[in-house]
């Protein structure tokens, strides 16, 4: 998505807009995540997808544990340099449209290790849609998260078949 | 009465090989020549000290000293609810010593550890290679020398 | 280059590499398996995926500074890990810590104990495929959690517990939450009792599965719940007490074969002993003889204030963790000047309080304890978690 396309709704006529629209309501009420859990953030992505915090309810339940089978992938908790040839794989065995959410700051930048083992930050090595903040986030920033993310595939120019999607 | 009765064992067993021996904060220490260290731990798991169980094996970076790194020891006896810690000093130039997988199992990782990320050699050793880090890392972490934040990545990193 | 697993493999067996993504979702080893159909012939570990540098970076850190790393340790009960690094630092500079404050860490390490076992049954039950025992087990830690984050601020990652006591003295509620937290946990365990125990699918999957004898336990150095289930009575709350752990009446479960079944059994009956201890705790807990403040001085009326004349009067301090007034600190820390952080209060409306601060703070003073080292066991959620600290 360039500069000029974000915030607008895609170009096309009236029937590909709408059409455009209701793949975009699809896709962000039936999110299959893919949660590539490593550290203490994966306490709380278990408080958030259980009973308390569900996040069944946003449609983004069902866990897959296939990256061919899920179009999110939830980077949970702390990639260190080792663990990041295989974060890479993974992200590359999707499947188009996909979306990544950093979850926690050991993920978005880091966190408080600034030493010789972590990845500072996994936009070094994947682009990322959405960015949670927090160690570990309170499930509700993660919902809110979430919540940003459905906003995000709503507005975006979906991928069809006929168009290949520039990023 | 206990401690001083293992530690004075031990001052009896090997004059030579025990260099110094403390009792500090309620931690018995025994500091022991490398050379000795097999022999040491071989007696004080079989022998009167039951020491059955290793606790940890680490090392310690003085850099400045001339015997700049220290293996630690803690050792468990679970009959006699006493533990011990033995150390023994090392020099750069010659970083070897006995390894004690022979005697605890544990000591396997926990030398690998020790010889990941400060390059200790253990003699002995099944299969001595790198447990935390990984293959192509050069150096060794946790040596004082090695700069905190020098980041060795294994794929191509953006931005 | 190939493992140890590739060479030693035999012909008409399978390589399976259990990656460091995995569904098991807690943490990230990398499992080597050969198979020969569901029977597992070998196998080989490889870990270090999660290597954060613990050691190096703490060594870049003051003493105060490490607690939040402390904390991520055993991310599942970081207050026991809390505690370990505090108890050490205190025994190499010999600080006595407050009783109330001790019964405070003994409550907050047996909750966190006891979300520990949740979460780790939790998971070894969703993988043999009970499913809703995960969710019964996270639905009781959601009450656990509210109360640690009622009393220290954070659920999870809290570094509640500082050098020399703890960080806020118990809120105002805390009786009726606990009562809560307690009861739904009693219920949920009695639910899961009834799920597993006699369940036969699980039975046929953990029973004799993943034996372990005495002998290599103790070789390998193994501790807490695993050692326990072999049979071997070790924990180092009955051992080497800690805290007021010799003070409380409660039990040390033991299993009998070691298997998996075994350590499900253990950590099911460790859990009901630390809600023994739990409530015995909260009952003897000493009586604060400090009421809440309830109207208070605004903080930036009494930093005025304090220029002209001593503050006498209370000052609210809002909003901040209930119970970490400055009147509270006695019964919470201990007052060795240079070792603790002195009461807001006092920093910001007197000279002494604002010297304390400094001292502690600036670099160049501060903890400083004497050149030696020192090691201290605590029982972690997994066994004994021994904190090995070396100062100059």
């Amino acid at each position: 998505m360039t500069e000029e396309t974000k915030g607008r709704p895609p170009s096309g006529r009236f029937i590909t807009t709408q059409f455009n629209s209701l793949l975009g309501w699809a896709r962000k009420f039936s999110l299959f995540h893919y949660p590539f859990v490593t550290a203490c953030c994966g306490m709380e992505y278990m408080a958030a997808a259980c009973a308390h915090f569900d996040i069944d309810r946003f449609g983004a339940g069902w866990t897959r544990f296939s990256p061919r089978q899920s179009d999110m992938l939830l980077v949970v908790g702390t990639i260190t340099h080792k663990e990041a040839p295989v974060l890479r794989t993974v992200y590359e065995q999707m499947t188009e449209p996909k979306w990544v959410v950093a979850f926690g700051t050991c993920t978005v930048s880091g966190g408080i290790y600034g030493n010789y083992a972590v990845v500072q930050g996994i936009d070094k090595i994947i682009p990322v849609d959405v960015y949670i903040p927090g160690c570990p986030p309170r499930p509700e920033t993660v919902l809110d998260g979430l919540l940003k993310l459905q906003e995000k595939i709503q507005r975006q120019d979906q991928d069809w078949r006929w168009k290949k999607k520039r990023s | 009465m206990e401690e001083k009765t293992i530690l004075e064992l031990l001052r009896e067993q090997f004059p030579a090989g025990l260099k110094e021996t403390s009792a500090l904060l309620g931690d018995e220490v025994a500091v022991i020549d490398k050379e000795a260290l097999l022999q040491i731990a071989a007696f004080l798991k079989n022998g009167p000290g039951e020491f059955t169980m290793l606790l940890d094996l680490t090392c310690v970076d003085y850099p400045g000293d001339e015997s700049r790194f220290e293996m630690v020891y803690h050792l468990f006896s679970l009959t006699r609810n006493r533990r011990l810690r033995i150390k023994a000093r090392l020099s750069e130039g010659d970083l070897r010593i006995a390894s004690l997988t022979s005697l605890w199992k544990n000591a396997n990782w926990l030398e690998r550890e020790v010889y990941d990320l400060f390059g200790v050699h253990f003699d002995g050793h099944p299969d001595l290679r790198r447990l935390l880090m990984y293959d192509g890392f050069e150096g060794h972490p946790l040596r004082k020398d090695y700069p905190l934040r020098r980041e060795q990545p294994l794929i191509p990193l953006k931005e | 280059m190939p493992t140890r697993i590739q060479k030693q493999a035999r012909q008409d067996t399978m390589l399976l590499n259990m990656g460091p993504s995995h569904p098991a979702m807690h943490g990230t080893i990398r499992v080597m398996l050969e198979l020969d159909g569901e029977r597992i012939l070998n196998s080989e570990v490889e870990v270090g995926y999660l290597h954060r540098g613990f050691e190096k970076t703490c060594e870049y850190r003051t003493y105060f500074n490490l607690l939040p790393y402390t904390d991520r340790l055993n991310y599942v009960s970081p207050l026991i890990c809390n505690v370990g690094y505090v108890m050490t630092v205190e025994k190499m500079l010999g600080i006595k810590v407050p009783e109330r404050a001790q019964y405070i860490r003994v409550l907050m390490s047996e909750l966190s104990r006891i979300s520990d076992h949740l979460t780790c049954l939790a998971a070894m039950a969703m993988e043999s495929g009970a499913f809703t025992v995960f969710l019964y087990n996270m639905k009781a830690r959601e009450f656990l959690w509210d109360v640690i984050e009622q009393t220290t601020g954070a659920r999870m990652t809290t570094s509640y517990i500082r050098i020399g006591g703890v960080r806020a003295d118990l809120h105002s509620g805390f009786d009726t939450a606990l009562k809560k937290a307690v009861e739904e946990t009693r219920l949920v365990l009695k639910d899961i009792h009834g799920l597993l125990d006699k369940n036969k699918i699980f039975l046929n999957r953990t029973r004799d599965i993943g034996v372990m004898s005495q002998e290599d336990a103790i070789s390998f150095g193994w501790t807490g719940p695993c050692l326990r289930s072999t049979g071997v009575s070790y924990d180092v709350r009955k051992a080497h007490p800690y805290l007021v752990y010799d003070r409380l009446n409660w039990e040390v479960p033991l299993g009998e074969r070691g298997d998996n079944f075994d350590r499900y059994m253990v950590r099911m009956k460790e859990m009901e002993q630390s809600l023994r201890i739990i409530e015995q705790a909260a009952v003897r807990l000493p009586k604060s003889s400090r009421a809440f403040i309830t109207e208070g001085l605004a903080p930036a009326r009494a930093i005025k204030e304090s220029r002209r004349q001593r503050v006498r009067r209370d000052i609210a301090l809002s909003p901040n963790l209930e119970g970490s007034e400055g009147v509270r600190y006695p019964d919470i820390l201990a007052s060795d000047m240079g070792l603790v952080i002195p009461p807001k209060e006092e920093t910001y409306t007197t000279i002494e309080g604002l010297i304390d601060h400094f001292k502690f703070f600036m670099s160049g003073h501060g903890l400083r304890p004497p050149k030696g080292e020192a090691y201290f066991a605590v029982e972690g959620g997994n066994g004994e978690l021994g904190f090995y600290i070396v100062s100059d």
